[in-house]
């Protein structure tokens, strides 16, 4: 049974991922919707980074002076300034465990 | 290939959470690296194995992953644009590998190369590098379990792996809001149902991002 939905959970991951690239031509976007389109990674990727770092465990909003806020913030400032990948994600994960392991300990 | 190593970061410490969790939670160990190959969405696979565990129906277990992923019709959309040459074939086989690193990775590279042909092998490379990763590191999750210690907070290498990826964007007044909305939509629309909150945020963000268009002309 959990196989089963395994495998149409699969399915419709899938069909997620090919519906748009196999059934959509390129005449059928127009100049505006490429406009819009170009917006999609802001307009995704925050709905993944806001609740990873605003929300618990326990499905309740962090405390205003928690390290995953700190952190992020460096991370922010780093990857804004040095445009490098690793160094944004190890200056904001050493900085949380810096914060977590010596400061709110 | 190169574009996506440093994601790796992200994705191999992700990847043995995945496979550890599914082992904490007391599922068969086939079956929590079966989801790897045929579901391929880290996210989804820890949300459904938390669903089941904690006596939801499978019906609901399913439609949350249909619902999480449904991000990736956007990322199609952006990608079809470029991937428009190729066979039908070959963007049924491509679409499977389109993951939100190798979409975001791919997505810039396409946008600087528009004129270059045979785009799509940036996409196969960042697609697979991550494929093979993401395999071996639910699998090592599977064998290491809960040696792996839960203090280090290894899943906050998610929210910055993607803030790594729109980090940029913030020199653009007109991302930055954008992402405001996206953000804020999706904690106030935190606890609707079915995780639907991943998709319902970037609907009413791609909305401002029309109004915002508008008022720019």
């Amino acid at each position: 049974m959990t196989w089963l939905s395994i495998i149409i959970a699969g399915l419709l991951t899938y069909f997620t991922r090919m519906a748009m690239i196999a059934l959509v031509s390129r005449e059928m976007l127009s100049e505006r919707i490429k406009e819009v389109l170009a917006y999609v990674p802001s307009a995704v990727f925050p709905a993944i980074i806001f609740p990873a770092i605003f929300i618990n465990d326990y499905g309740t909003f962090v405390e205003i002076h928690d390290p995953k806020i700190f952190a992020s913030i460096i991370a922010i400032i780093v990857g804004y300034f040095s445009k490098n990948i690793i160094l944004t994600i190890l200056s904001g994960l050493i900085s949380y465990w810096l914060l977590i392991f010596f400061i709110f300990n | 290939m190169l574009d996506v190593s440093p994601h790796m970061l992200s994705v191999v410490p992700f990847g043995i959470i995945c496979g550890a969790i599914g082992i904490e939670l007391g599922f068969n160990p086939y079956l929590v690296y079966g989801m790897s190959i045929i579901i391929f969405g880290g996210a989804s696979q820890i949300v459904f194995l938390q669903l089941l565990s904690g006596g939801a129906s499978s019906l609901i277990a399913v439609s949350s992953v249909g619902i999480i992923n449904s991000r990736h019709l956007l990322y199609g959309a952006v990608l079809s644009e470029y991937l428009d040459k190729l066979s039908f074939i070959k963007k049924l086989l491509i679409s499977y590998i389109v993951v939100d690193q190798a979409f975001a990775e791919s997505a810039k590279f396409f946008k600087n190369n528009k004129s270059e042909k045979n785009l799509h092998y940036h996409l196969i490379g960042t697609g697979a590098t991550l494929w093979i990763c993401w395999q071996i590191a639910t699998l090592s999750g599977i064998i290491l379990g809960s040696f792996v210690p839960e203090e280090l907070g290894l899943k906050f290498t998610i929210p910055l792996t993607f803030i790594a990826i729109v980090v940029q964007d913030l020199k653009k007044l007109d991302h930055v809001i954008v992402m405001l909305v996206c953000g804020i939509s999706s904690l106030l629309f935190f606890n609707a149902p079915l995780k639907s909150y991943i998709i319902i945020s970037p609907i009413i963000a791609l909305f401002v991002a029309t109004l915002i268009l508008r008022l720019k002309k």
